[in-house]
């Protein structure tokens, strides 16, 4: 090959290049435990024609984790400048693309959300992600967040929330919830901890409200204000203003979460939350995805039930089993040690691209690492939450582990591309 | 504790502010919280709460109960009279159900389209992908003139199971009847192993001997997965067993005498017990009107169980078990042995037939001895018998002597099996009741009665309770000359060939065996002496002398009864027997004839066509005897 590729592998990032490989390997063990059937126990190795080993998940994941290999060739080959140089042309490709799709899309469980190509579907908001991180990271390059620049500040959110518009309109909205990831990165560059801190304090509240009654929390917040107010009344007198602000703001948002909650939000994401606080409510209808995947996991104990063993998915009580509920084979047929090592598994690639992050030399390096790892960190956490019963049920697949092939490209296109600038920091600095 | 928290917040915020560098330690941190988070709950739902591993099993585990073939039932012939045949229930599956022509359908079945619609409601209800039944207990034919039709009908298909099936007609009240479980049965510990609608004996032999017949089930430990469609044994069917046939049944019963016995008392009420003294083994077991034992099986059973429990006649109604009558004059026998055995009478004692104590039924000579007492069924003569059992002196006053005697002689009595179960294999069995003292004390207030308050026991009326059953074994006992085995219907089980051990024990009375000889000359002359009140059960005339003695029962309910109990041979006895027909008027007018016949159908195997005229006597002697 050309001198470039060696000079570009020998800089390879190879503890997340193998932390990769351990995760796609790892998740396609779990697909094909999912997708084994005792009644047709096909495995890699049996001599069943293309056509019937199609019918398999699990051999469709191999194809697409061979793809996936071909398309790390290729992130790795592209000239490391292109994704700063063509990371507008790439998001505006990609806008395009979600206002087609939009349009032309049928709806498929729900969401209008895939493009079809014969046998091979593709949901663009897959990629929205890879192309947003890109130009916001471009766009954060040229300007300080810190310098409080109301304009600055104002595109970069149109940047992030234009595509989160198109998306909540195809009615995705847990591929939607993953953009406020890039918070993180954002807030990395300088923005206000305080937008965080609203952000975790208004979740807080949103959650309170749902769960106890209106009079109850206001009453028991107006009680901490005032206990508060008593203790020490001399600081809190210099903070009046605020203190009444913040409590004005908090009966504010109640009310409006009672609102948002009764008027806003659609039949089928108010029974997502309601499952979430009691899925036992209904748990042969809405609340089956919750309890059923609360049950595998469970059953797993300490060691899991050993590979293929595992009853509860490989009967189909699992929805989604070998998508978004793939960690649910995880826990039944590893156990409790082998969700752990999962876990471990994935906080080490998260830890390993901030620190991958912070040795590159441009702002646009940078923050696109952090982008990349907070994007990674919102799929897991909210992934293993909803299969815990801790978030609400929202389609979103686990990285590297899912089955499927939008998810596996994007989530690789999102990491390769990073290692692709890691592996010419060197060359940058020189630039 | 507020301002520090405070003052904290606010230099963390300050600090990120100004080093960004140093962001990277905040952004790690709520990673690494999020995953401990993740390993906490799930190390609370993995290992420490077990319930999520209850649930997996309970989603997948099915247990899939083979019942088995349930034992069959033979008489002492070994003619099988109980097994059991195919009957079939037609299966709905909603999925499966495609453009049905319900008017078609109905035509087919002969069901009312109400009931279709009703039954696939239902059959959703529980569920859409398993068959649910729509109508049950299908006769082969009725199987066989739907099967080839049902091909037009996607979703529906028969499925086979086991039923009773009888090869009698006969012994429907010995025999029971077998259901579906009753949800309050389910409740009892004894069947605490039957699942909601196995069948199970509900009533007779078939409940006494549920273990025997019912076999051991198999269980076969399923995989299924969350359609409830079968995915193979679990662990390979490490835990599964297979079932066993129940065991059969060999009765004591005589098919054709017990035929003949319900033939004779068909259109009467009553009942017949015949015992074999030199076991204990029930020969027949008539209870009248009788039913057949297939009305209570296969579709419609519940319709035709409502109408027999309405009946007026009360068919279902156990009479030789659960009737209590006062025995009548056939009791003086018992008075007889404990007064003998008491020594305040011996054999050659004569009292006069005095008819100011008590009436007498009709004129006879005078009462030499007990023989000559018992072939005219003298009132007077026992009524004087039995007060020289009760009344001994043994108290200056006499209504302590009075409840004192009567105390004695009611333990005697039920030293014969009277006022007690006799454990007979059957679950309904009546007591009966020999009254004691205390009994009369409660009646009539303590030493406020005295023997004219009690004299009517002297002669088996009043206060006294009998079965057939009991009537029976007394007389078994006589015939034994002193002992007698536990009635029983089931003479072997299974492959052992044994009754139940109890069976096998012999009872004696508190009557010295030595004191029953005294009485046969007595009831030889009730049947065959000269003006003997049993004279119609004679069989002289084939050699065979029957020892008998009449009963005629006085009621409240209109007409005397009419009993007779008897042995035969005499010598030899080989069957004892009472015959009991309510409202049927003096002892030797039917029981008598009836015992007769039944007596010679079991020792020669037939009744002589000369004698078909007492036959006819017997039936149709007297108007049905409806109310």
């Amino acid at each position: 090959m050309s001198p470039v590729t060696t000079r570009s592998s020998r800089s390879l990032d190879w503890p997340t290049l193998l932390l990769y490989l351990v995760l796609v390997g790892l998740g396609w063990v779990a697909v094909y435990a999912a997708s084994y059937s005792p009644d047709a126990p096909a495995h890699p190795l049996s001599t069943l024609p293309f056509g019937e080993l199609m019918a398999f998940n699990w051999f469709k994941q191999l194809i697409w984790i061979g793809t996936a290999v071909v398309l790390i060739g290729i992130l790795l080959v592209v000239d490391y400048k292109a994704y700063d140089t063509f990371a507008y042309v790439l998001y505006g490709v990609m806008i395009v693309l979600l206002l087609i799709t939009l349009v032309v899309a049928r709806p498929i469980a729900g969401s209008r959300s895939w493009l079809e190509f014969g046998p091979v579907r593709l949901q663009p908001a897959e990629f929205a992600k890879f192309t947003t991180a890109l130009a916001a990271s471009r766009f954060m390059a040229g300007i300080n967040l810190r310098n409080q620049n109301w304009r600055d500040q104002a595109v970069l959110a149109g940047i992030t929330l234009l595509p989160v518009a198109l998306i909540l309109a195809s009615n995705e909205t847990g591929q939607a919830l993953v953009f406020g990831a890039l918070l993180l990165a954002y807030f990395r560059e300088g923005m206000s901890p305080l937008i965080l801190l609203l952000l975790a304090a208004g979740g807080i509240i949103l959650l309170l409200a749902l769960l106890v009654p209106k009079l109850w929390l206001l009453g028991g917040f107006t009680v901490i204000l005032l206990a508060a107010f008593a203790l020490n009344a001399k600081l809190w007198r210099h903070h009046l203003i605020l203190s009444i602000s913040v409590w004005v703001a908090v009966v504010g948002m109640v009310f409006a979460v009672d609102f948002f909650f009764n008027n806003v939000l659609h039949p089928y994401q108010r029974q997502r939350i309601e499952m979430l606080i009691d899925p036992g409510k209904d748990p042969l209808g809405k609340g089956w995805n919750v309890t059923q995947s609360k049950i595998a996991l469970g059953s797993g104990g300490w060691l899991g039930k050993g590979f293929l063993n595992g009853t509860q998915t490989k009967f189909d009580f699992v929805p989604e089993q070998s998508t978004d509920f793939i960690f649910c084979t995880v826990g039944e047929e590893w156990g409790w040690a082998g969700c752990l090592v999962v876990i471990a598994l994935y906080l080490t690639l998260l830890g390993r691209i901030l620190f991958v992050a912070e040795r590159q030399k441009s702002v646009f390096g940078r923050t696109y690492g952090y982008c990349v790892a907070s994007i990674l960190f919102v799929h897991f956490a909210v992934n293993l939450g909803m299969t815990m019963g801790l978030a609400p049920v929202v389609g979103i697949p686990l990285p590297f582990f899912s089955y499927g092939g939008s998810s596996l490209w994007s989530f690789t296109i999102l990491l390769f591309s990073l290692l692709a600038l890691d592996a010419h920091r060197k060359q940058d600095l020189l630039r | 504790m507020p301002d520090s928290g405070i003052a904290a917040l606010y230099w963390g915020v300050t600090l990120s502010m100004q080093y960004l560098e140093g962001r990277r330690y905040v952004v790690l941190a709520i990673f690494t919280l999020v995953g401990l988070l993740f390993a906490g709950r799930l190390f609370y739902l993995q290992v420490l709460d077990d319930s999520y591993k209850v649930a997996a099993d309970r989603n997948t585990l099915q247990r899939q109960v083979q019942v088995p073939y349930r034992g069959q039932i033979y008489d002492r012939h070994d003619s099988l009279l109980v097994t059991n045949t195919p009957v079939y229930d037609l299966m709905v599956v909603p999925r499966e159900v495609k453009h049905l022509d319900s008017t078609k359908f109905c035509r087919l079945m002969q069901m009312p389209i109400e009931d279709l619609r009703l039954g696939l409601k239902a059959a959703k209800v529980y569920s859409r992908v398993k068959p649910s039944p729509l109508v049950q207990n299908l006769s082969t034919p009725e199987m066989a003139a739907i099967q080839d039709n049902l091909i037009d009908f996607p979703g529906f298909r028969t499925q086979a199971r086991m039923a009773r099936a009888y090869r009698t007609q006969n012994l429907a009240h010995a025999l029971g009847y077998v259901g579906s479980i009753t949800p309050k049965l389910l409740e009892a510990p004894k069947y605490a192993h039957y699942a909601p609608g196995e069948n199970v004996g509900i009533s007779g032999l078939e409940s006494f001997y549920e273990p025997v017949l019912m076999g051991r089930r198999g269980v076969q430990y399923r995989l299924v997965n969350v359609r409830g469609i079968d995915k193979g044994a679990f662990r390979g069917g490490e835990f599964d067993t297979l079932s066993q046939a129940g065991q059969d049944l060999h009765l004591s019963i005589d098919a054709s005498l017990q035929a003949y016995g319900e033939k004779l008392l068909a259109g009467r009420r009553g009942s017949i017990v015949a015992l074999d003294p030199k076991t204990g083994e029930i020969l027949c077991f008539v209870s009248a009107p009788h039913y057949e034992p297939q009305m209570l099986t296969g579709k419609g059973m519940g319709n035709r169980y409502m109408d027999l429990l309405r009946n007026p006649d009360r068919p279902l109604f156990d009479r030789p078990l659960m009737a209590t009558y006062p025995p009548g004059s056939v009791f003086k026998l018992v008075n007889e042995l404990v007064a003998m055995q008491l020594g305040v009478v011996g054999p050659n004692t004569g009292f006069e037939c005095n008819q100011k104590l008590v009436h007498c039924t009709h004129r006879h000579e005078y009462p030499a001895n007990v023989s000559i007492a018992i072939k005219n069924s003298c009132n007077p003569y026992f009524y004087q018998v039995m007060r020289a059992a009760v009344l001994r002196g043994q108290s200056p006053n006499r209504f302590e002597d009075a409840r004192l005697g009567l105390g004695q002689w009611q333990k005697m009595v039920k030293t014969f099996g009277l006022g007690e179960r006799l454990g007979v294999d059957m679950g309904h069995e009546k007591r009966g009741l020999i009254p004691s003292p205390e009994f009369y004390d409660k009646l009539r207030g303590y030493h406020h009665w005295n023997y004219k308050t009690v004299y009517s026991l002297s002669i088996g009326q009043g206060e006294i309770g009998i079965t057939g059953l009991q009537m029976a074994n007394v007389l078994a006992t006589i015939a034994n000359r002193g002992y007698y085995y536990a009635p029983h219907f089931v003479r072997g089980i299974g492959a052992t060939g044994q009754p139940l051990p109890q069976y096998r024990e012999r009872h004696y009375t508190a009557v010295d065996t030595t004191l029953f000889k005294y009485l046969i000359p007595g009831m030889q002359a009730v049947v065959d002496g000269r003006g003997g009140t049993g004279s119609f059960a004679s069989l002289a005339q084939y050699g065979i002398s029957v020892a008998g003695k009449t009963g005629t029962v006085q009621n409240a309910h209109g007409p005397d009864h009419s009993t007779f109990a008897a042995f035969a041979p005499a010598n030899d006895p080989k069957i004892a027997i009472v015959v009991f027909i309510e409202n049927a008027g003096f002892g030797g007018t039917f029981a008598a004839p009836a015992a007769g016949l039944m007596i010679e159908k079991y020792l020669r195997g037939k009744v002589a066509p000369g004698r078909q005229r007492w036959e006819n006597w017997v039936e149709y002697g007297v108007a049905p005897t409806h109310h």
